[in-house]
């Protein structure tokens, strides 16, 4: 089994922290993993991405041209990588941001309120570990579990950061049956 | 951890005290980290240099005086380098030196790519002299080869290049320390640090007298053989009833090794033979696989300079076909298995 | 018979290539001397330039390492921050310390390297057979301005020490001497000592600035050559102390308490 997600945004929604949180708890579960982040003069323009691959065999090439699974965060990514999702794959949307469905219909595709969500907990940077404890919930790639356990890792001794971060994967997670 | 801080994490681990180095993208996070963890360290010195040129003369200074010394920079940072480089290899210096290269030629890009090939491996800067060429394919890689780097440099006195790019650089993987085995290594009898309680020593690269300069150069060869014959490192896959090998390193031989595996799964019998030491190459494996592959697919992240050395290895024993995208471009496993399936019914394997 | 005079220990004995009328072998036979005096011998590295001085290891019988051209001040920074309790010293001349190396130079200086430079300026390029220097005074004539350096086609002769002297508190010490006669000499000695002293103390930056007869390059006799020093060169690039940090008091206290 191998499985390619890239996540989407701009700069600031934290697209990269999405990846890499999805990225450590599937490290926890001992699977094989790459995080792959655009970086330089990509990511100062204001578009951000990245591509993580999970497997329990070596993983070949770290980059998705035709990824199971997209989430993305902001219209102008829904623009750029709708096309990308492979034919039966899941494509997850921030609906606070984009207010139109894709235009393919070969596809499954998931509307998460990420955005509202976060300022209904008081912080609208978190509609990232919304938007990721959702699509958990969904794919069941990794437990909910190792992603708010790696939190830890990833926050190490940022007592608050690691609360409302692992509140929001919590909050994504149930919002979806 | 992401692979430029995995260089400098190993580095640092392989004994590395000394770090000299200007910004340049896609590497930035290596001196950033260096910075910071040299400074945890006794005898850590980290100076941000004036320029790449400056940088390279600074790892020339901190060897000599018996450092183990590393410096790393992209593709123009490390054309400005190459004057330093020689003199270190005139000059018997050990050094590592890191290109994360980039799409070029000149400015370029960013983007990763594979077309420094021909500046890496057959010297790029001026004089008859080699630097061994490391070409790390994933994050643990990055770590081990990193680490034998030091000890290699410093066992034959030459400096070592790591040749890798900048989506090594940026992508995250699991990755151990623990496989170095630290070699077991000459004393430092050559370095400059006063001549305290010994002869007065110097160490130069001019020798104005032709004949020794001429004797100097065929030390340096036979150096040079000694490297070939002890250093050369090659990972085979799915070779043992392949039609059609593959040659690629780096980035592009985790791009190739996906194709392979696809290419398997349609029934076709390709493998991958992916050199980890450009210089010195690999030509033995290649020429041992002429006898039962009937077409090496030669795969590069440029616009063809690997493929020389594959060339070089056959000696036209062999058919050689090229698929390369230079500039910056990361091709898919897909548009390869593409190029190999359409070779191998071209050829009616 | 009383002797007064001899080789100094550290010159080793080997004739030198430098022309008659040089001032190289006078600076080169100072500073062996100052290495002796000074008891530095097993802790001094001397970095020689790309130039006419390159050949400075097979006279001097301390440690050496070669430079590139112009890269002393990078080379030795990288020495000093490994050896800091070694007394290390670049040997440049103008093309090597302000065309070629300028960055090197400023910036180890900036950033208050502490190794001493000593700085051979003889407005001439003299190894490749003199070209024009960065130095060059205008209207001289050289190989390559063969009608004289003028403004617009070759800009003004560079002040180094002065433009380095505008530097920060990393900057310790500079002066300017010459080697024309033998106060001048004394002078150049006792400079360089200072200098070496400044650097010992961990003062900072320290450089020595020398202008230099080069006869052959010049097109000139000895004596013609040191005459043109002391009328016209010495107008443009005026002898004496440019920067000492060491006369303010608090230095002074700091290095008297250790």
């Amino acid at each position: 089994m191998q499985i390619k997600t890239i996540f989407a945004g701009f700069g600031g929604q934290g697209v990269l922290m999405m990846g890499y949180t999805f990225a450590v708890a599937a490290m926890r579960e001992d699977k094989i993993v790459t995080y792959l982040p655009s970086y330089g003069a990509e990511v100062r323009g204001g578009t951000a991405n990245c591509t993580v691959a999970i497997s329990d065999e070596e993983i070949a090439s770290p980059i998705a041209s035709s990824p199971e699974f997209i989430v993305v965060m902001n219209k102008p990514s829904l623009h750029s990588f709708q096309n990308k999702v492979q034919t039966g794959g899941i494509l997850f949307l921030n609906s606070t941001l984009i207010d139109e469905d894709p235009s393919r219909g070969d596809i499954e595709s998931i509307a998460i309120d990420a955005g509202d969500m976060a300022e209904g907990i008081g912080d609208a940077r978190t509609a990232n570990l919304i938007m990721l404890g959702a699509f958990i919930k969904k794919t069941n790639l990794v437990n909910i579990d190792a992603a708010i356990g790696g939190l830890g890792d990833i926050f190490e001794g940022k007592k608050k950061v690691i609360e409302m971060n692992s509140n929001a994967l919590t909050i994504g997670y149930d919002s979806l049956k | 951890m992401r692979g430029n801080t995995v260089v400098g994490e190993a580095a640092i681990r392989a004994g590395c005290t000394c770090y000299f180095g200007y910004p340049i993208t896609p590497q930035n996070e290596l001196p950033e980290y260096m910075s910071r963890r040299l400074t945890e360290i006794e005898d850590g010195i980290f100076i941000q240099s004036e320029s790449e040129i400056s940088a390279i003369n600074m790892v020339l200074g901190a060897s000599v005086a018996g450092a183990r010394v590393m410096t790393s920079s992209s593709s123009p940072g490390i054309s400005l380098k190459q004057e330093g480089i020689s003199f270190l290899c005139g000059d018997e210096l050990p050094a590592v030196i890191v290109n994360m290269v980039r799409g070029g030629p000149g400015l370029g890009n960013i983007s990763p790519a594979q077309s420094d090939y021909f500046q890496s491996t057959r010297g790029g800067g001026h004089g008859d002299y080699r630097t061994v060429v490391l070409a790390p394919a994933s994050c643990q890689e990055m770590a081990d080869l990193t680490m034998e780097a030091f000890d290699i440099s410093d066992y034959y006195r030459n400096p070592v290049l790591i040749l890798a790019d900048g989506m090594l650089g940026q992508m995250m993987e699991p990755v151990t320390f623990e496989n170095y085995k630290p070699r077991e290594l000459p004393k430092k009898d050559y370095i400059i640090d006063g001549a305290k309680g010994r002869p007065s020593r110097f160490v130069r690269s001019l020798i104005l007298n032709t004949k020794d300069m001429e004797e100097h150069n065929w030390k340096l060869m036979r150096k040079y053989k000694m490297i070939t014959k002890n250093e050369i490192k090659c990972d085979e896959f799915m070779m043992d009833d392949a039609k059609i090998a593959v040659v690629a390193y780096g980035t592009a031989a985790r791009i190739a090794k996906g194709a392979v595996k696809r290419a398997r799964k349609e029934g076709l019998k390709v493998g991958l033979i992916r050199p980890i030491t450009l210089w010195p190459y690999p030509s033995e494996v290649i020429k041992k696989w002429a006898r039962s592959v009937s077409l090496f697919v030669v795969f590069e992240m440029s616009a063809g300079q690997m493929i020389e050395d594959v060339e070089l290895s056959l000696k036209g024993s062999s058919e050689v076909y090229f698929y390369g995208r230079p500039g910056g471009v990361i091709p898919t496993p897909m548009e390869l298995v593409k190029i190999i399936s359409s070779q191998y019914y071209q050829k009616g394997f | 018979m009383k002797k007064v005079y001899s080789r100094p220990k550290y010159l080793k004995k080997v004739p030198m290539h430098y022309c008659p009328g040089c001032g190289h072998s006078i600076v080169a036979k100072l500073i062996t001397e100052l290495v002796e005096e000074m008891d530095i011998a097993d802790r001094t590295i001397c970095i020689p330039p790309a130039g006419c001085a390159v050949l400075l290891y097979n006279y001097f019988d301390f440690d050496c390492v070669e430079s590139a051209h112009g890269r002393g001040g990078a080379i030795a920074t990288a020495m000093k921050r490994v050896l800091p309790d070694r007394v290390i010293f670049t040997y440049q001349g103008d093309g090597d310390l302000a065309a070629i190396g300028t960055a090197e130079t400023i910036h180890a200086a900036n950033r208050g390297e502490r190794f001493t430079t000593i700085f051979i300026n003889n407005a001439v390029y003299g190894m490749t057979g003199g070209q024009m220097a960065p130095t060059t005074l205008f209207n001289q004539k050289t190989t390559t301005s063969q009608f004289g350096r003028e403004m617009r086609r070759d800009g003004a002769p560079i002040k180094m020490s002065e433009m380095l002297a505008t530097l920060d508190e990393g900057v310790a010490y500079i002066e300017r001497t010459t080697v024309i006669d033998v106060p001048s000499i004394k002078k150049t000695k006792k400079a360089i000592k200072k200098a070496f002293q400044i650097q010992m103390d961990d003062i900072g930056f320290s450089l020595v600035e020398v202008l230099s007869p080069c006869p052959t390059n010049w097109k000139m006799n000895p004596l013609q050559s040191c005459k043109w020093i002391d009328e016209d060169m010495t107008k443009v690039f005026p002898l004496g102390v440019i920067k000492d940090i060491t006369e303010n008091k608090k230095v002074k206290e700091a290095v008297n308490a250790d």
